[in-house]
């Protein structure tokens, strides 16, 4: 029971409490570069959330299974960076073949996923929180759904800032991180939530 | 093609191999020279004989810690507990009677700019000239009421940092009661905690003595008094 | 182009920080002071500058086709080595840059610098690229450190200015990072462009 409410806590931390983008800054670029409409924001969102729980698994394996087993841990960031990228490239190939609609609409967001840090710095992180697999996948899983979350809600604030008249130097990226700053605060909200519940569940 | 990147990731794998001989003894050395001088802050004294650590259940690591006569000087102990933004790991360095004689944050989580002031806010007398009595340095959590005044405590806790003070505390607590006091002794120091409101919160008589490492005794052992005006504003 | 002018580029014209917007992730994240924003950049740029030598004297014996990978090889393996060296002999930095010293593989800054100038570019003219896009790295973070520093804890570089009492914490919070980095755009924007 205690291992459940464990992972309901982890859920709700990576999606609320330390958001990926909002409160760790990782996946910037992304949240920055592909946010202007809500439909493209949720499909990076979706890209990168299945990368995410794919990466974390296979990069896990490997740490428990070849690096740690051979002592090879300083190996790690080279051999997590190159699994990334091999798994984006083989994702992206196998969804050519298998689901060309799923591709239609998330292949445009692979290739840009490689250099998308929250991947390795969730692979990074699951290593260093000492999670296990369960664990880790579900934290993988509920960090790309904070990562899509914060995505959507940022796009569609972008869509309305469109509308609006802003002054002229902040147009474009200025007024999006003066916009990606209000979301930030309205997050900051959620802090020691956490550690309530924590309280709440008595972990 | 092949072969290239087969060479690269080899030669690379070599450098990192050579790299991290050169540099894991050097790390190693960093954590174990870390926790020598954390033990010497703590402890209050630079000429010390730390025995091997001892696990204690709970998550605590107890070092029995001699002078240089091997006279006993106290324990220091490491403890967590959960603070605000993740867990709170602190040394703490007690004489035999379970007085504090100092303590370091090993690692935290926790805001910076609050919660993180814990690293010397519970040590240092002057809070922004309020005169606050913050300070454990010098005071024995069996014989005072060793939580945050907003609790009814002694402590006056973190501005604006609640949780993280009430996280310390209570490591500080715990190590106290698993390592100093013995299991036994852990009802017993709860109940006189909370009865002992009024008195004075030194181990000793002789309030110099124990206060010798605050500036002012008097802030530091005359605990209601002072602790509680501040409650109130 | 002269080497001076490769370097003054990378400071002004191509600052990755205010005009490129690259390598955004530790930009925001590791700017809570002005020292851990300069200790980032610093780290970043010995990355750059060693990255960006090697790839020159090796983009001949790479072919088209593992050049990316390859290249991530080369950057994953500085990296390691400064993590290994700083993690050895400056532990402090460690401790304050955590997660993000093995982040600086994806920093898209350096692999950028790789395809766009190093892979093109000699030895000599590419180390200078190196420090001229690190010392812009360098200085943006260093610069929005010091203002959130400043603004959140009325300190800068740690010397205290005016009390922590008026600080505005939330500078120095996850907010005050993008609220900044926005700000001082603006502002360079303002000062450089015309």
């Amino acid at each position: 029971m205690d291992y459940v409410l464990n992972l309901v806590l982890i859920i709700i931390t990576a999606i609320f409490v330390n958001n990926v983008v909002l409160a760790q800054f990782l996946g910037i670029c992304p949240f920055l570069g592909v946010s202007k409409k809500v439909d493209t924001a949720s499909g990076m969102g979706m890209a990168v959330t299945a990368v995410l729980v794919v990466a974390t698994i296979v990069t896990y394996l490997i740490q428990t299974y070849v690096l740690n087993a051979f002592g090879l841990e300083y190996l790690q960031t080279i051999a997590f960076i190159l699994v990334i990228a091999a798994l984006v490239q083989m994702i992206e190939i196998i969804l050519k073949k298998t689901m060309p609609a799923l591709y239609q609409a998330l292949g445009v967001f692979l290739p840009l996923i490689t250099t998308n840090c929250c991947i390795l710095g969730v692979a990074i992180l699951v290593i260093q929180k000492d999670y296990d697999l369960l664990e880790g996948i579900i934290y993988a899983l509920s960090t790309g759904i904070g990562f899509l979350l914060a995505m959507v809600l940022f796009a569609g604030m972008r869509e309305q800032l469109e509308l609006t008249s802003v002054p002229k130097s902040f147009e474009g990226v200025p007024i999006a991180l003066v916009t990606a700053s209000l979301l930030a605060m309205a997050f900051m909200g959620f802090s020691g939530v956490d550690g309530g519940l924590k309280i709440l569940f008595g972990i | 093609m092949l072969v290239v990147l087969t060479v690269i990731a080899i030669v690379a794998a070599g450098v990192l191999a050579a790299v991290n001989a050169v540099t894991a003894p050097q790390i190693e050395k960093i954590n174990a020279d870390n926790l020598a001088a954390g033990i010497k802050a703590v402890m209050g004294n630079d000429d010390i004989t730390v025995a091997e650590p001892q696990e204690i259940e709970g998550g605590f690591t107890a070092y029995a810690v001699t002078d240089a006569n091997g006279e006993s000087l106290g324990t220091a102990v490491t403890s967590t507990s959960n603070g605000f933004g993740g867990p709170l790991q602190v040394l703490v360095g007690f004489d035999n009677e379970g007085t504090i004689l100092g303590y370091t944050i090993l690692a935290h989580a926790e805001t910076p700019g609050l919660g993180a002031k814990a690293s010397d806010w519970f040590q240092s007398e002057d809070k922004n000239g309020k005169g606050g009595n913050a300070c454990i340095v010098g005071k024995n959590p069996g014989q005072c009421n060793f939580t945050v005044s907003k609790d009814g405590g002694d402590i006056d806790a973190i501005t604006a940092s609640t949780i993280t003070s009430r996280a310390f505390l209570l490591s500080i607590q715990n190590a106290y009661n698993k390592v100093i006091a013995g299991q036994d002794a852990v009802s017993g120091a709860s109940t006189q905690a909370s009865s002992s409101d009024e008195e004075c919160c030194c181990g000793h008589e002789e309030s110099e003595e124990c206060c010798g490492e605050c500036e002012d005794e008097k802030d530091c052992c005359s605990a209601s008094d002072l602790g509680t005006p501040e409650v109130i504003e | 182009m002269n080497n001076f002018k490769v370097l003054l580029n990378g400071i002004i014209k191509e600052n990755p920080t205010f005009v490129l917007l690259l390598g955004m992730c530790p930009t925001l994240g590791t700017t809570s002071s002005a020292l851990n924003g300069m200790s980032m950049g610093l780290a970043t740029m010995a990355v750059l500058i060693v990255s960006n030598l090697l790839i020159s004297l090796i983009k001949k014996l790479i072919p088209d086709a593992v050049r990316i990978p390859s290249y991530i090889v080369v950057i994953a393996s500085l990296v390691t080595v400064l993590q290994m060296c700083i993690k050895a002999y400056a532990p402090d930095i460690d401790k304050s840059l955590g997660l993000f010293i093995p982040l600086i593989v994806v920093n898209c800054i350096i692999l950028g610098r790789a395809e766009s100038f190093a892979a093109k570019n000699g030895p000599i003219a590419s180390i200078f690229d190196g420090i001229g896009i690190g010392l812009g790295f360098t200085l943006g973070l260093t610069c929005l450190g010091a203002v959130r520093e400043l603004l959140g804890t009325g300190t800068i570089f740690g010397v205290t200015l005016w009390g922590e009492s008026y600080g505005m914490l939330l500078f120095v919070l996850a907010p005050g990072a993008f609220l900044v980095l926005g700000y001082l755009i603006v502002l360079f924007n303002k000062l450089v462009k015309k």
